[in-house]
């Protein structure tokens, strides 16, 4: 023992790895309050939306374990009842397979017109409007973003829609080679499309909202660098502005996505809902989730309000998927022009 | 008076200027009597500043600059922060006009031509007049070789042989030999001192006959700096080149003229100019001396 080297027991543990320290620092009384705070509100949003997904569940549990995948395969919505005004759920049909593809559709047409008409309306307001009026034209743009949808419907209803009857009528005549442009049965009322160019004056706003702000936010010397070369305001838009803000654009198309398959008063004031896979989108006749449940809560029975409930958590998956399809997307083209 | 440390560089500044043909560079009035006859070998004015002003908004930044620069040399302009020398050259090729409630007055010639001549087509005078600014600025969503050849397609020009542009372009600000083997490899993936000297072949790629540098190498290492400043020495046999420094060694190594800018508070004005080893040598002005030494500034 004694004779052991001073420096040997050191000299042998500088050899073997020591085991990884654990870092901890003790917190202050009003770090660990502001915390606590903090993590309530940040969980809170979570909690609610667990919350309705389990009520939801809980509630069209019964209805999907009778109907099964026809839940979402089927087009059939028949509720039948027995003398005493039961709802015989044996024989009853629920099926929805035409309200999702037809929500999908409608909300589909509106961000493919909104999306091109607000990237130009955020252009302009970025590039090119004078001061005065881009003031203006944004105040009036979020405002839009906040307006009730009932009065989108309204105006729809009785302004834009036999417009957009027309415009359906054009559509048919030059493009109606194009499958889902042609016409089986002659009504151009009340149809997706018509439903799709509502709800398109409705996510507008949101888009040119998002839009604007990502193109404002282009790096400066970007911008000079392109026009130190001799580029047109154009050219320099195409080059940098779209590469920039082009993740930030698709951003805000799947946020009016996203409003879109969820706007429920709007389109029910336009759409014919119709227990049908159609899609010929110029046909009078067809789907939305939002929209059905609206139609059918205030007559309901107990078991259709729970085949509505079922209904409901559906629309709910829906769009979950897509947003989270949205993100996505969203981080896939972020990286490039960054 | 002259800093030990200033000796060096003056000296080759000096030999510089016996091995440059000499030329000259008129001024402002005050020093119109040191003006010389350009030499036989010059190859004429490139650019003249005739009595710039210029403001933003109200406030008066810059006062009456008139300078003339020759094709084939290169000019410093010194000055402390704040005097108004960017923004001189900003007015030079029209980006000036950007900043909002900039204006400006007075007449800028290239070729003879005012370039702020109401019907000017404002693209063509920055294709003539390039730019390169401090902090480099390639594009990050295109690759090298793009980014190089971007202003082709932001002028909307045709050249004949792309690859032959490209490679030149490199050659000339001195990157080829980095980067020829990944010229598909995207801008930003460069070190500050490569995405600089891309952006200076990005800004060749158009052919300007004036180049315009804004503190080209504030943001990079010694390194970097020695290799753009080769790469100037290289360029200016061919253009006008303007550069803006801070830096009196990076001036007194690269230039041919120096202009020294100076605010006391109001606006800028343009104190002295002259070949710069007698800028840096024997000032006229006692203020140009004092700022050259290192007393103030």
């Amino acid at each position: 023992m004694s004779t052991t080297a001073p420096g040997a027991k050191s000299a042998t543990s500088t050899i073997s790895t020591p085991a990884k320290r654990e870092i901890t620092t003790k917190p202050r009384l009003s770090d660990k309050v502001f915390r606590g705070v903090a993590t309530t509100g940040g969980l809170s949003s979570l909690v609610i939306l667990g919350l309705i997904f389990v009520f939801l569940a809980f509630q069209g549990f019964q209805v999907l374990r009778s109907e099964g995948l026809g839940f979402i395969t089927g087009s059939n919505w028949e509720v039948v009842q027995d003398n005493v005004g039961n709802t015989n759920l044996e024989a009853s049909q629920f099926g929805i397979a035409a309200m999702l593809i037809g929500t999908v559709i409608c909300a589909t047409i509106a961000v493919i017109i909104a999306v091109p008409i607000s990237v130009l309306c955020a252009l302009y307001l970025t590039f090119y409007a004078p001061n005065f009026i881009k003031r203006l034209m944004v105040a009036l743009i979020d405002l839009m973003a906040a307006f009730p949808s009932i009065l989108f419907g309204m105006w729809g209803y009785f302004v834009l829609m036999p417009h957009a009857e027309y415009w359906a009528q054009l559509l048919h005549k030059y493009f109606g080679w194009l499958p889902f442009f042609k016409m089986d049965v002659d009504i151009f009322e009340r149809s997706p499309f018509v439903a799709g160019v509502v709800l398109s004056t409705m996510i507008i706003p949101i888009i040119t909202s998002v839009s604007r702000e990502i193109f404002s936010q282009t790096p400066l010397d970007r911008i000079q660098a392109a026009y130190a070369l001799g580029s047109t305001r154009w050219a320099m838009i195409k080059a940098v502005v779209i590469p920039y803000g082009r993740s930030g654009v698709v951003g805000g198309a799947m946020l009016g996505l996203g409003r879109a398959m969820g706007e429920t008063v709007a389109v029910y004031t336009v759409l014919n809902l119709v227990y049908q896979i159609n899609w010929q989108v110029l046909i009078g006749a067809g789907g939305n989730v939002a929209s059905m449940i609206l139609l059918k809560f205030g007559e309901a029975g107990p078991t259709e309000t729970k085949a509505l409930m079922a209904a409901g958590l559906a629309l709910f998956i829906l769009t979950l998927i897509v947003n989270s399809a949205a993100n996505v997307i969203v981080t896939k083209t972020g990286g490039k022009g960054r | 008076m002259i800093n030990p440390e200033d000796q060096d560089p003056l000296d080759k500044g000096s030999e510089k200027m016996e091995t440059t043909t000499p030329s000259s560079l008129s001024s402002v009035a005050a020093n119109a009597a040191a003006k010389k006859k350009p030499g036989s070998g010059a190859l004429g004015v490139g650019l003249e500043a005739r009595g710039i002003h210029a403001w933003f908004g109200d406030k008066l930044v810059l006062q009456n600059i008139s300078l003339d620069f020759w094709s084939g040399t290169v000019t410093a302009l010194i000055g402390p922060s704040g005097c108004g020398k960017s923004t001189f050259i900003r007015t030079l090729n029209r980006m000036h006009e950007f900043i909002p409630g900039a204006a400006m007055a007075g007449e800028v010639l290239l070729n003879g031509k005012d370039i702020y001549e109401s019907g000017t087509d404002v693209t063509k005078i920055r294709l003539k007049v390039g730019m390169v600014f401090q902090k480099p600025n390639p594009f990050p969503s295109m690759t090298i070789a793009d980014n190089v050849l971007a202003g082709l397609k932001l002028a909307q020009l045709k050249v004949a042989n792309k690859d032959d542009l490209l490679e030149e372009c490199l050659v000339r600000a001195g990157l080829w030999s980095e980067v020829k083997d990944r010229l598909s490899a995207y801008g930003g993936s460069l070190s500050g001192g490569q995405q600089q000297r891309l952006c200076i072949a990005r800004s060749l790629a158009v052919r300007p006959e004036v180049l315009l540098m804004d503190e080209p190498c504030s943001a990079l290492d010694p390194g970097s700096t020695l290799k753009i400043e080769e790469t100037i020495s290289e360029l200016s046999s061919s253009m006008t080149i303007i550069i803006v420094t801070h830096n009196m060694q990076q001036a007194a190594r690269v230039s041919d003229y120096t202009g020294f800018f100076l605010s006391d508070g109001g606006p800028g004005e343009l104190v002295e100019v002259g070949p710069t080893s007698e800028i840096f040598s024997r000032p006229k002005d006692i203020r140009t001396e004092n700022y050259v030494t290192g007393r103030f500034g």
